[in-house]
């Protein structure tokens, strides 16, 4: 393995790798917002958005993040709407993981017995309240796991970013391997590059589960 | 004993779930200081009674007055009207991510502002009461099902309710833990509180009643004094619901 050019090239990773962090920090935070208000929507049962709701959260579920890419970046266009390739992806994957996100916290929401709705009503709090103090701190540890296992899954779909020009790590390595034929040496950096960003996230998720199952309330 | 000032007065309330009458022209009244218990057949519309009252289901017709304030079917109103009547229910459903302090606490903290010093100094009190002091800090999880339902009465407890209403709070308890939450309730009554208790124990009931309700099928069959009702049923329904607890 040439390390002169691993080392050469090594900065353009890191600048990479800083892209991918950015737009992939930006679209999951903003995934997660987008599935608790999905979530909030199908809780509360609310007329006609909770059908649009559905609709979104299948339509998320069920596409690629790269055909997602496609429309945003080719098709918008056509439409009269052209968005950068930044906003594209920022924008792709809230859109792909809003639907997972969601579905993490349905499954949370699902798991808070009905009777707990009662109990908080019959002490005169309002549905805020119940939500805020009582459903929700429950739903969320339940939710946790999954929720972790999404943001990780939507680090790793961010490798389709390229597909929409641009610069993040996959467009890096495809870049060196076809302007200097180092083939393993940019898929080293490339695995590399995602193994550091990824293994701490997986081990600060599963940290964060072991606490919350170990600290279970009194269990 | 006499009672003179109405606390709460249930008239004419008619309620079902879409699929045939659950309560039919159910009307009583239940004075300041009353304790009265209500019985009944399995599925005699007994919980869906107390949870009208507590605002909890919608009635079809008819209506409830508390303190002389119609109540019957202003939404707006319920969250006021909860305050004032504090339930437990059969399952000791306690919020499980909370510990027993903050349980109490939530109510008067969150929903009537109080200050969270005061309400926790009252809360350790009525905690001694019940004989809990000590499991301030502990989960839920951590108790036994009549220690829940002790809790569940304190939290119902420190909100001052004019009324507390028990549905059937130790149907779901060991026989050994039933005796230390009916203590709690025949405490209660004697301090004065005023209570609606759904029960099936009924040599409780005949010692802490004032009055029996019996209901069956939605109607209120017979009402009466505890030993009256005990002794001599008037009706047939009450004489044949209660032979099936002797043995
Ligand atoms: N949410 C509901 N939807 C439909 N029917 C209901 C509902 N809740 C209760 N019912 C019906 O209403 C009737 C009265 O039920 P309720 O729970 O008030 O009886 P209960 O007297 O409390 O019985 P138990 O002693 O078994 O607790 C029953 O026939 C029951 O099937
Ligand atoms: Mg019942």
């Amino acid at each position: 393995m040439d390390t002169a050019f691993i080392s050469e090239y090594a900065p353009l990773y890191i600048e990479a790798a800083g892209v991918t962090l950015w737009l992939g920090s930006l679209g999951i935070l903003l995934a997660l917002a987008v599935g608790l208000f999905c979530s909030f929507i199908q809780y509360f049962r609310i007329p006609v958005l909770r059908y649009i709701a559905s609709a979104y959260i299948e339509l998320s579920r069920n596409t690629p993040l790269l055909v997602q890419l496609f429309f945003l970046y080719f098709g918008l266009p056509k439409l009269g709407i052209s968005l950068s390739s930044e906003v594209c992806a920022v924008v792709g994957l809230s859109f792909l993981g809003g639907g997972y996100m969601a579905e993490a916290f349905r499954s949370g929401f699902q798991a808070v017995e009905k009777g707990q709705m009662e109990a908080g009503l019959s002490l005169g709090l309002s549905s805020g309240q119940i939500m805020r103090y009582i459903v929700f701190p429950q739903a969320l540890s339940v939710s946790v796991p999954a929720l972790c296992a999404n943001v990780v899954f939507l680090l790793k779909e961010t490798s389709v970013f390229s597909a929409v020009a641009l610069a993040d790590l996959m467009y890096v390595a495809k870049d060196l391997i076809g302007l200097y034929y180092k083939t393993e040496e940019a898929l080293f950096m490339l695995v590399a590059a995602y193994l550091i960003i990824l293994l701490p996230v997986s081990v600060l998720a599963a940290a964060l589960e072991r606490r919350l199952r170990y600290a279970g309330f009194g269990n | 004993m006499d009672f003179e000032e109405v606390l709460l007065e249930v008239r004419h309330l008619h309620k079902d779930y879409g699929n045939g009458p659950v309560l039919e022209d159910v009307s009583f009244q239940v004075h300041k200081g009353e304790v009265i218990v209500i019985i009944g057949p399995s599925g005699c519309g007994k919980s869906t009674l107390l949870r009208c009252i507590n605002g909890l289901e919608e009635i079809v017709s008819g209506g409830i007055w508390l303190d002389g304030e119609a109540v019957g079917k202003d939404k707006a109103k319920w969250r006021e009207v909860r305050q004032k009547v504090g339930m437990v229910f059969q399952n000791y459903d306690l919020f499980p991510h909370m510990t027993v302090i903050d349980n109490i606490l939530l109510g008067p903290v969150k929903v009537q502002k109080r200050e969270k010093k005061k309400a926790e100094e009252e809360a350790e009190k009525l905690l001694e009461r019940v004989g809990l002091l000590d499991k301030k800090k502990a989960y839920p999880r951590q108790l036994s099902g009549g220690q829940k339902q002790r809790v569940a009465i304190v939290q119902a407890l420190i909100m001052k309710p004019e009324l507390m209403l028990f549905d059937e709070v130790t149907a779901a308890l060991d026989p050994e833990m039933v005796r230390e939450v009916l203590d709690v309730m025949l405490e209660l009554a004697k301090g004065g509180s005023t209570m609606l208790i759904v029960t099936h124990e009924m040599q409780f009931a005949r010692a802490v009643a004032d009055r029996i309700i019996f209901l069956d099928e939605g109607r209120i069959a017979e009402t009466g004094l505890p030993e009256a009702f005990f002794d001599q049923p008037k009706t047939e329904r009450a004489c044949r619901f209660l032979d099936t607890f002797l043995f």
